[in-house]
């Protein structure tokens, strides 16, 4: 296995009495897309959610285990500090309603109260919505507000604010699920140029999607994590026969 | 079944019609107050009215420009204490909604909401005239701040459930400390809902006239000092009104007029400020 980024150790979580993550074990490698895939329910969204602390926010949300982010367990580093290094892409768009598109871009540095020149801004600016892909539709129109663009764009414009602070990981919570098959297709393929800067972990219930974008695929079923390997061989001889009864659409 | 069918649709229109003929009844109330005001209002409405000060019974002429100045600056006092305190309550409430704090802080405010204005005049009375020793400008603005205070938490309260979680969300996953998104996130978000709850504030202030009796007590006078008695618009109103010269009731008439003018106005501008400032998520 390639170089790791993240290692998840002895990963529990739960909701007051609920029980929803069981005893995770993972390893996310560095620079490659890795899918979490399973059923609804499963706990792939609360997964992901643990990694950058967000899990937090919910009333009677508790975890046990370790987050190593390169050597560092992120439960004994501050939150902001965990959430800054990894960003976060969620289920439905939600650019900042009341900020320009350049500002929705610069708002993590902004929020973060860190100065930069004009210059600065205009390059990080001009080269993260070229990076997903959204320069050429919206550079006339930078400084009005990022609501007016589809969702489609909307979403690529919640990727540049995500990855303009240079995040070592970018967790993504079905990102494509609000929107249509073209726009779908748009941030799929921009995933898959972003893994040559980023490492991506995606929750997605789409198989289609997984088998198509990642690089590794990690199937959770009930907040046990069943299987992790390549796609590749996850798709083709999965080694357990849950995985396999999933992908055959059994159940899910 | 032909006949059911027709029955059914008379009902239809017979209920369609009640319920146009009883919205309409409901605007008329205000359309004959415009009038009557506009009607015994008018004559004597002039520049003069507007920028002069009162003068004895007996003399011509003469207006109310002290009352005038008096309501804005009273609503200036109450506005600067209420809403810096409103809003920030407002976000409390909004941000934890399940904590015991906020739950009794909701129920207190309930409650504030329903308490009689001249219970609020005697109590600012109490609490500054007595102990300061003579009314002010300042007790009058106390009394009212704490009418206007309900309708600010209120309404920002309101506004900012409405911001989607996802927003929060969103400037967290960027590593922003919390105070930086309710300031630059949430807030802004809502501030076409603020900013109506703090306009409908102030009208509902505008014109209240118990809570002055024991505070601002009125003067006939110009006078700017805030801790020195001062006119109202509503207190002037009552004042001559009850008076016994017909000159006077004609003035208050018209001062009627301009305070409702006034109120008329604030609601006015926030829907605009509805209107345009509202944020689509």
């Amino acid at each position: 296995m390639e170089s790791e980024i993240l290692r998840i150790e002895n990963l529990n979580a739960y909701y007051f009495e609920n029980h929803v993550l069981k005893d995770i074990n993972l390893k996310i490698p560095k620079n490659k897309v890795t899918a979490i895939m399973g059923p609804s329910g499963c706990g792939k969204t609360t997964l992901i959610r643990c990694i950058n602390r967000l899990h937090e926010l919910s009333p009677g949300a508790r975890v046990s285990g370790k987050i190593f982010l390169q050597e560092e367990n992120i439960f004994d580093m501050e939150p902001m500090m965990v959430r800054k290094k990894i960003g976060m892409v969620f289920q439905k768009p939600n650019p900042f309603p009341t900020m320009s598109i350049y500002n929705n871009v610069l708002s993590g540095y902004h929020l973060n109260g860190i100065k930069l020149s004009k210059y600065e801004e205009e390059r990080i600016v001009e080269e993260t919505l070229k990076k997903v892909g959204l320069w050429n539709e919206v550079k006339d129109s930078l400084h009005k507000r990022g609501t007016f663009l589809s969702g489609g764009q909307q979403q690529r414009l919640c990727i540049a604010r995500a990855i303009a602070l240079y995040p070592e990981i970018l967790l993504m919570d079905e990102p494509t699920s609000a929107l249509d098959p073209i726009s779908a297709a748009k941030i799929e393929e921009l995933i898959l140029n972003l893994k040559e800067n980023y490492t991506v972990v995606i929750v997605t219930h789409n198989l289609q999607q997984a088998s198509r974008i990642s690089d590794y695929t990690a199937f959770l079923l009930l907040g046990e994590l069943i299987e992790f390997d390549k796609t590749e061989k996850i798709f083709t001889v999965p080694s357990d026969p849950r995985t396999e009864n999933y992908l055959l659409g059994k159940f899910g | 079944m032909e006949r059911q069918i027709y029955k059914r649709i008379l009902k239809d229109r017979l209920f369609k019609g009640i319920i146009i003929l009883l919205s309409f009844l409901t605007t008329l109330p205000l359309f004959l107050i415009l009038f009557h005001l506009i009607k015994n209002g008018i004559s004597s409405l002039n520049l003069e009215f507007l920028f002069n000060l009162p003068k004895p019974v007996g003399e011509k002429g003469g207006g109310i420009a002290n009352a005038i100045l008096g309501t804005f600056i009273l609503i200036l006092i109450s506005s600067f204490l209420s809403i810096p305190i409103g809003i920030s309550v407002g976000i409390y409430l909004s941000e934890n909604k399940d904590k015991k704090l906020s739950r009794i802080a909701s129920l207190v405010v309930d409650i504030l909401q329903g308490i009689p204005s001249i219970v609020l005049g005697i109590i600012a009375y109490l609490w500054i005239v007595k102990p300061m020793g003579h009314f002010s400008a300042f007790s009058g603005g106390i009394a009212l701040a704490i009418m206007m205070l309900p309708v600010i938490i209120k309404s920002t309260e309101e506004t900012l459930k409405l911001v989607p979680e996802s927003l929060k969300e969103a400037g967290l996953s960027l590593g922003a400390p919390y105070y930086k998104i309710v300031l630059f996130v949430i807030l802004p978000s809502g501030l076409s809902g603020i900013i109506t709850g703090v306009l409908l504030g102030v009208s509902r202030i505008a014109g209240e006239t118990a809570p002055l009796l024991f505070t601002a007590f009125g003067n006939p006078y110009m006078n700017l000092n805030i801790f020195k008695p001062i006119e109202s618009l509503p207190h002037l109103i009552y004042n001559y009104a009850k008076s016994p010269f017909s000159e006077w009731h004609q003035k208050a008439w018209s001062a009627s007029f301009i305070l409702i003018l006034i109120v008329f106005t604030l609601n006015i501008l926030s829907k605009l400020v509805v209107k345009r400032w509202k944020v689509r998520f």
